[in-house]
């Protein structure tokens, strides 16, 4: 009964998602039309019968609509159409070539964000107003406000250039390595934000009544949290991962740049500066199409862990 | 849930923090990147768009292709046009029909022998418009090749044919005095026929690639890499010393400068301007500097009549700027002062200078306050004028001093605009937002009307809507000749004509910048800022030199 009906929700929702997919497909189209400058825009100005030769090359000599048309029809088919830099390479396989490294990073900083953002989150909350707490909460603010181009570069100058320990670039070397420090600097915003959430949300569980009756009956601290907090402590948690594993997922441009990941972050800005605009397209789709998957699957997870919502 | 399940969340978190931590720690101890495997380790700049010679059109691209294939001719170390997959030439005497003959040797990385017709389909490929090359115009002196770019002709009519397996025959429109230079370049490359036509796009992918350079394609990871290793077959591949070289896709600078300090690169493409000054102290022999043919310029947009009817405005707006004063003190990095428009380096050309070049310094700014009061400006009618570059600390700091300089000699306050790149590209190419600009040009063969060219009235890159009757029958003139020193001497008269009416302010020649590592011997500095793979070595890493 509960299975089938989760079942139906996903269904429900997914089916939802289709208009809306559509419609970010449609501005995401325009919008990136709309931009300034053409990908073949360049210092060099194309010869007019050169540039007739490569926008016929590209369908770009038919009308707007019909160019709508003709991408909606490729994307029926999975196809993303071909990439207007990379010439002999279509768009889906530039996004399944760099989606593993930002894959591996992305989640290894998601695990290690919550790792060491949980515990912490927790221990700051039963000390709520001590020094324990005011010593992780002043880190965790300084792990929000130091910017990772800030905080990355100082990494690689210390663990690869001076140390030598690490390889300075992740496309430069291979073994697990060249994981660590992009992991590190992913990670690091990440754990300071989950503190804090559970931190927050941990203190709202504490004082409610239910615990201080569980106090009142004399049960130990580790209990009340392991046993009666930590469940509805996770749920504010759990609607953040939704979209910050997708924020995640498609990669920090920043990190994939400093330490040279051959990620899907780099592409989709590489690709906004060049005017790539099929490029930019699929990538576009490809983060909407995870967000709602991601939030559908949080919402579906919501229900496991909160009774009130399935009842809904 | 049942009584007294394990639930505590926590200490399964903190025994993966320790885990975590744990692995890391172990990481710490055991490999950092290392660049002494035996492979020449290149730092490229950004993905190169594609592998297929003729229709690739940016530096990145062209470095590893000139590892993979090579042309009728090539570039020495020091960057002197050589013979290479043609043994010599023979050329007509009116300079229209080139006989190349082919080297019996040249063989295909399967093996295959190199042929005449190989040329003839890699060239009619580069004009043909299905191929739609970005250079297709490249070779445009080639008999019938702009009809056929455009389309009125088939590719079959191009001046191009195979007279045996080993000769090979260019018939010319016109005599064009660097024609050989232009055969040197990516666009020019042989293919291998059998292989394009069996796989289609897909044929520069590793494996499938067939390339008669001293390399071939071993592999390929977007966005990381190219990976090459010597060609057996290769005519001289005994002489290749390194047997791999990887491209690196470097696309950020500083990154870049990171990878090679930690040993993981051996050459980069580029040098972060910042980082200069340090490198200069701590690795002065790392640092390679060189002279390339680039121009840094401010263009004016001419459509417009506050500029482009003003032509003692545009002088006034250029002697006003002290370009030592930009090269020494705001850049720094050896660029040459410009006080013209064709930069040193370029064959058979002494290149042009404004007459005020020489000027001593007082002087040449009150010449500029009185050219700026007759052109009806001053104190009281300031001029109001927008200068426009794209977002980079380099060309803010330039566009900073060039309006303190305007400020302090001429005494008004130029407007600075910064944008991203193709958005400001986009405006020049419109050229109705624009009033000055800022752009580099940089020539694609040591020859002057590399840079000329875009001032001609009908020249597709002529940015500045210059037109001057007389400047383009000069270019006419000196195209016609086929005597080297009639021709310099035109296309010089050509530049001192162009400089008189300032369509540009040139404010620096370009330099090369690259971190070359001790242990790669046989670099060679050159204005072309060309390097090929076969021509270094790498020393043995307990070698102490």
């Amino acid at each position: 009964m509960q299975k089938t009906g989760a079942i139906r929700f996903a269904l429900f929702r997914l089916l939802a998602a289709v208009p809306t997919l559509l419609l970010v497909i449609a501005i995401a189209f325009t919008m990136v039309r709309l931009a300034p400058g053409g990908p073949f825009d360049d210092e060099r100005r194309l010869p007019p019968e050169i540039r007739d030769n490569v926008e016929r090359y590209y369908h770009l000599d038919e009308p707007l609509p019909v160019q709508f048309g003709r991408y909606l029809a490729g994307l029926a088919r999975g196809d993303l159409g071909p990439s207007y830099r990379y010439r002999d390479r279509d768009v889906d396989e530039l996004i399944a070539a760099t989606l593993p490294a930002t894959l591996a990073l992305g989640l290894l900083a998601m695990l290690l964000a919550l790792a060491v953002g949980m515990p912490a989150g927790i221990a700051a909350a039963l000390h709520h107003g001590g020094l324990r707490d005011r010593l992780l909460s002043g880190i965790a603010i300084s792990g929000i406000s130091l910017p990772v181009f800030v905080f990355a570069p100082v990494l690689v100058l210390f663990f690869a250039v001076w140390g030598g320990w690490l390889p300075a670039s992740f496309s430069g070397s291979s073994g697990p390595a060249r994981y660590l420090l992009p992991v590190v600097a992913l990670a690091l915003p990440q754990v300071a934000y989950i503190m804090r959430l559970m931190r927050a949300s941990m203190l709202e569980v504490l004082a409610s009544d239910y615990v201080r009756t569980a106090r009142a009956q004399g049960l130990p601290t580790r209990r009340i949290v392991t046993r009666h907090a930590l469940k509805p402590a996770l749920l504010p948690l759990l609607s953040y991962m939704g979209p910050a594993i997708a924020g995640v997922l498609t990669g920090s441009v920043v990190v994939e740049q400093i330490f040279g990941v051959p990620g899907l972050g780099r592409l989709f800005v590489t690709g906004a500066e060049n005017r790539d605009y099929t490029l930019v397209l699929g990538i576009v789709i490809f983060y909407a199409a995870l967000v709602i998957v991601l939030n559908l699957l949080v919402d579906i997870l919501y229900g496991f862990l909160d009774p009130r919502i399935r009842q809904r | 849930m049942p009584e007294g399940a394990p639930t505590a969340r926590p200490r399964v978190a903190s025994r993966l923090a320790t885990t975590l931590l744990a692995l890391l720690l172990a990481a710490l101890a055991g490999c950092g990147g290392s660049a002494d495997d035996g492979i020449l380790h290149r730092g490229i700049g950004p993905e190169p768009a594609t592998l297929d010679p003729q229709v690739a059109n940016t530096t990145q691209a062209f470095t590893p292709l000139r590892d993979l294939f090579e042309g009728l001719v090539a570039f020495s170390a020091d960057g002197e046009l050589v013979p290479a997959a043609a043994a010599g030439h023979e050329v007509s005497a009116d300079y229209l029909v080139y006989t190349f003959t082919l080297r019996e040797d040249g063989r295909w990385s399967n093996g295959e022998p190199v042929t005449a017709e190989d040329f003839v389909y890699s060239l009619r490929r580069l004009v043909d418009p299905a191929t739609a090359a970005f250079y297709a115009k490249h070779l445009g002196a080639i008999e019938n090749a702009d009809e056929i770019v455009a389309g009125r002709l088939p590719p079959a009519e191009l001046g191009v044919r195979a007279l045996a397996d080993g000769r090979l025959e260019i018939r010319l429109a016109y005599p064009q005095a660097y024609f050989l230079q232009l055969l040197a370049m990516p666009g020019a490359y042989p293919l291998h026929r059998a292989s394009v036509e069996q796989h289609g796009r897909d044929f520069t992918r590793p494996g499938l690639l067939v390339s008669n350079g001293a390399y071939r394609l071993a592999d390929r990871q977007l966005g990381s890499w190219i990976e090459l290793e010597r060609n057996p077959h290769y005519r001289d591949a005994a002489d290749v010393a390194i047997e791999r070289v990887r491209h690196h896709v470097t696309a950020e600078e500083s990154a870049e400068l990171y990878r090679y300090r930690a040993g993981e690169l051996h050459v980069t493409q580029n040098v972060p301007p910042e980082a200069i000054a340090q490198l200069r102290a701590e690795r002065p022999d790392e640092l390679r500097i060189a002279r390339f043919l680039g121009t840094y310029f401010y263009g004016f947009n001419l459509e417009t009549a506050k500029l482009g009817e003003q032509p003692t405005l545009r002088r006034a707006l250029s002697m006003a700027i002290d370009r030592e004063t930009l090269t020494d003190k705001v850049i720094g990095r050896g660029e040459l002062p410009a006080w013209g428009w064709v930069p040193p380096g370029v064959i058979n050309y002494e290149p042009r200078r404004f007459n005020y070049a020489d000027m001593p310094r007082d002087e040449r700014h009150a010449t500029a306050r009185r050219l700026y009061r007759e052109a009806g400006y001053g104190p009281d009618n300031p001029l109001e004028i927008e200068i426009r570059y794209n977002t980079a600390e380099t060309h803010e700091q330039i566009a900073l001093a060039v309006q303190a300089m305007w400020r302090d000699v001429l005494g008004f306050e130029a407007t600075l605009v910064n944008e991203e790149f193709r958005v400001l590209v986009s405006n020049i190419l419109e050229g109705s937002n624009t009033e000055i600009w800022r752009l580099s040009w940089n020539g694609d063969y040591p020859d002057a009307t590399s840079f000329l060219s875009i001032f001609e009235s009908a020249d597709p890159s002529n940015l500045t809507g210059y037109a001057n009757a007389s400047f383009d029958a000069l270019m006419k003139s000196a195209a016609q000749q086929t005597d080297p020193e009639r021709r310099r001497l035109f296309l010089e008269e050509a530049e001192k004509t162009m400089l008189e009416d300032h369509p540009v302010i040139p404010l620096y020649f370009a330099v090369s910048k690259h971190l070359v590592s001790p242990r790669v011997a046989g670099w060679r500095d050159n204005v072309l800022d060309i390097h090929y793979s076969r021509d270094l070595r790498l020393r043995d890493p307990n070698d102490d030199n």
